[in-house]
């Protein structure tokens, strides 16, 4: 068959294919952006943290009338609540472990610092997430390490939630690693926190621990630094792991074991909060962005696809005649058929080149406006080929009733 | 002759029902996606206070120096100690306010019930005046209040319903860590969103929570109540404790300060660049003054308080919204110029164009009025359903309401109408004698 009855045709409605073409073209720019956007958001959600998260939860408790830890002997008062409260935790009988902790990937809401390699080092060489917690925190947590030991209860000690003073020993992640000491040595070398004079030693290294803030897919997402300290202050922190199959019931237990070891504090219910609880919502948003795009893109689509059904449809009535007397003259079918498909090709092929370039065009648009990375071609190839395949798709079912039209269709009038 | 119009296109739009039905489904969801993502954005992006916001500002000292600043060369965000009460001792504005996030526990007078947990901040006095806090009962505390440290307090009507239940609660005790306060004001309905007077310590800015307790910020500072907010050291604490935190350069204090007009912003901006400049004098700031001073909406473009996420949703469904405007314009042509034989008649037996151009566009009129209405009740569904997939705090403001109602009425039938023109021009195109004549 060749294009130019096709093209004569299409002359004779240009508006109608201009309308099309320009609908594709924006169909193809704004669904291979919203798949770009929506494609980094589920990038972003499926990082692993670094946790073992499943029967992992945490809980947050204030006390009432608690000593403000300033003093020593508030202080040592501060870690004897909170000794008893783990002691209570571990005496659970659905607790695989408990350690005492500061924050937790997601959970928005940690403190940040900076390491640096010198002695009172005023710009910090690379800045890292503090996470304070007992022995018992790299195994509660399921952290892997790669390098060194863990903490042992000897390396514990306790003391006031602002002191800032720099700890003795700390466990980092590796990405630190790697940058601090590109040789693999780390084991054993010593670094300085928050421009400090006094020396800290590395005596681990754990694979990877994801911040608590939202440091997107900054450095800081990674750089995680652990210190073998219990934090005293009016409020604490634990994180637990249930026995296998037994979260439920370990969180059910722990508000009334707490209030039973000491009724003077808050507990509300928003204090045990399983893993899977905080990921849904430090993600909210972005699984809701995704969404949200997804129905957008998917309305799109429809429309679209509803748009080349309708005027289609229109231009097979239009042509009845002219079909009927291609059919008298031997056309078969499937010529008819493909003649329509073809027709809508043509069409959708000048509304992706159109389009192409839109795509392109709003990618650096929201790159400089929205600070969002280069599209990849892939996504404008795979966009490209999905409206090419929609508009074949809605062209089937009025190009399938154009070639039912009988031949007789030629001697009737309009 | 309306009424004529009327029925033709209806009886038009009958004849075609699918190709109708399909301009009204496009409409309907084109309008509705674009109107729920404008709800989302509308709530996020509404100012506070329109009709005070240009008159707060939010001073910012840099105490930091140049190893503080971020590459931009802004100066932090929030105060220390020092300055944040070096400015309210001046009192160079005409209504100011320290303030710091408080989380305190409160212990209920019933001796069965375990304590509760509130959110609030420590403020002074001038804050309820300043941002035109409603009062069911009562009143903020003043000057004296303030300076002689008295163990005064301001609650939210829902603290004070829970409590001590309707009455009015004004003089009564509250235990707040373990100490009593007397409820001097009960508020009324307030619960700002952004919390704009403490953007910094609530994360994106919005909060879910509402503020339910207040207390001087100098009673708060004395009585150790710790701020819950965020604490940013440049360099760290030399003393431990709450103590050493005000005695530090670490900040975590906001401010607010009302300014009435052109010069007295400039004057406070000169006091502002004097006390710094003074400081440099003494030798604490070993830098040029580097202040800035913000009003409300600036200050909350500052820290992109309204999500960057929501605008391209918006511009997303815009761009979903043209597409459909596009699609129907098509579907509209084909409908229009299918009937190019009855236009003929029309204009052969006298009809002007404007007449077939009332016409066409009465019909489309028509078919954006339905898609307008399958449009609100699909704006309805889908305001109703972003609370389940977006954040509850961003979600929880985005609500239906009159002006939405007929914003999405108008969106419609403007913009069918509008891709209605081009296809309405092409009817009044049709030339009469050439239509009869190939009929």
């Amino acid at each position: 068959m060749t294009m130019h009855p096709i093209l004569a045709a299409l002359r004779k409605h240009k508006a109608g294919v201009v309308l099309i073409a320009l609908q594709i073209a924006l169909t193809l720019a704004i669904v291979c952006n919203a798949i770009f956007i929506i494609q980094k958001r589920v990038d972003m959600v499926h990082r692993p943290t670094g946790i073992n998260e499943d029967n992992l939860f945490l809980v947050t408790q204030q006390w009432v009338g608690a000593p403000d830890g300033d003093d020593p002997a508030g202080l040592e008062k501060l870690d004897s609540m909170q000794q008893t409260d783990l002691a209570t935790l571990r005496g659970l009988p659905d607790v695989a472990s408990v350690s005492p902790i500061r924050s937790l990937p997601l959970l928005r809401s940690g403190s940040v610092g900076g390491i640096g390699v010198k002695p009172l080092q005023q710009k910090s060489t690379v800045d890292a997430n503090f996470f304070f917690g007992d022995e018992h925190m790299l195994s509660t947590l399921g952290l892997k390490l790669v390098a060194g030991r863990d903490f042992t209860v000897a390396d514990v000690q306790h003391r006031g939630f602002r002191d800032e003073s720099n700890p003795v020993l700390t466990i980092i992640t590796k990405p630190i690693a790697d940058k601090l000491f590109p040789h693999g040595d780390a084991i054993g070398k010593v670094i300085y926190f928050d421009s400090g004079s006094s020396p800290t030693t590395i005596v681990g290294v754990v694979e990877r621990l994801q911040s608590p803030v939202d440091a997107g897919d900054s450095g800081l997402a990674w750089n995680s630094v652990m210190f073998p300290i219990r934090q005293d202050a009016n409020f604490a922190r634990y994180v637990l792991r249930a026995k296998p199959g037994r979260l439920t019931d370990a969180m059910k237990a722990v508000t009334p074991a707490l209030y039973a070891a000491n009724p003077m504090r808050v507990l509300d219910d928003h204090s045990v909060r399983s893993f899977a609880e905080i990921r849904a919502r430090a993600y909210r948003a972005d699984v809701g962005m995704a969404i949200l795009m997804s129905v957008i893109c998917l309305i799109l689509l429809a429309v679209t696809a509803a748009g080349i059904v309708g005027l289609t449809s229109f231009w097979v009535g239009q042509r009845r005649r002219q079909i009927g007397v291609r059919r008298a003259l031997g056309a078969r079918k499937v010529d008819i058929l493909h003649y329509f498909q073809l027709e809508n090709l043509l069409i959708a092929g000048i509304g992706a080149v159109i389009g192409i370039l839109l795509a392109v065009a709003l990618n650096l648009w929201l790159i400089t406006r929205f600070e969002m990375d280069r599209m990849p071609v892939i996504y404008v190839v795979i966009g490209v080929l999905a409206v090419l395949a929609l508009g074949q798709a809605a062209v089937f079912v009025p190009a399938r009733r154009a070639s039912n039209v009988p031949p007789l269709a030629a001697t009737r009038a309009v | 002759m309306f009424g004529y119009y009327l029925e033709l296109a209806l009886r038009s739009l009958r004849r075609s029902r699918g190709l109708t039905a399909l301009m009204v489904l496009t409409i309907g969801f084109g309008v509705a996606a674009s109107m729920t993502t404008y709800s989302v954005f509308r709530a996020v992006s509404g100012d506070p206070m329109p009709w005070k916001s240009s008159k707060l500002f939010v001073p910012q000292i840099d105490m930091w120096g140049p190893s503080g600043r971020g590459s931009d060369g802004e100066p932090p965000n929030a105060m220390d100690y020092t300055d944040a009460m070096k400015l309210m001792r001046d009192h160079r504005a005409k209504l100011q306010s320290a303030m710091y996030e408080i989380s305190p526990s409160i212990v209920p007078a019933d001796a069965g019930k375990h304590p509760i947990h509130v959110a609030g901040h420590a403020v002074y006095g001038e804050f309820f005046p300043m941002l035109d806090v409603p009062f069911k009962y009562g009143s903020s505390w003043n000057a004296d209040d303030d300076a002689q440290r008295a163990a005064v307090t301001v609650i939210s009507g829902k603290l004070s319903e829970k409590l001590f239940g309707s009455a009015n609660s004004v003089g009564r005790t509250v235990n707040i860590e373990g100490r009593d306060y007397r409820v001097v004001g009960v508020l009324g309905d307030w619960n700002p969103q952004p919390r704009f007077y403490d953007v910094v310590n609530n994360g994106s800015g919005f909060a879910t929570d509402t503020e339910d307790v207040f207390v001087p910020f100098l009673t708060a500072v004395q009585a150790s109540i710790r701020n819950d907010g965020n604490t940013d050291c440049n360099v760290s604490q030399t003393e431990s404790g709450f103590v050493g935190l005000q005695h530090s350069s670490c900040t975590w204090i906001a401010f607010m300060a009302e300014l009435d007009d052109a010069a007295t912003v400039t004057t406070y901006r000169q006091y502002l660049d004097g006390y710094a400049h003074d400081q440099q004098q003494a030798g604490r700031f070993g830098w040029a003054p580097n202040n800035r001073l913000r009003n409300l909406p600036e200050w909350l473009d500052y820290l992109h308080v309204v999500p960057s996420d929501t605008k391209v949703a918006l511009l997303v469904a815009i761009g979903l919204l043209v597409a459909c405007l596009v699609n129907t314009a098509g579907l509209l042509l084909a409908k229009f110029l299918r009937r190019s034989g009855e236009i003929g008649v029309r204009r052969a037996l006298g009809a002007p164009r404007l007449a077939i151009y009332a016409q066409f566009l009465t019909e489309a009129g028509i078919v954006g009025l339905a898609g307008g209405v399958l449009g609100l009740l699909l704006t309805g569904m889908g305001v109703a359903s972003v609370s389940w997939v977006l954040p509850r705090d961003i979600a929880a403001l985005a609500r239906v309401d009159l002006s939405l109602l007929v914003l999405t009425l108008l969106v419609a039938v403007m913009a069918t109408t509008l891709a209605g023109l081009y296809p309405t021009y092409r009817a009044a195109c049709v030339q009469p004698a050439w239509q009869l004549k190939s009929n």
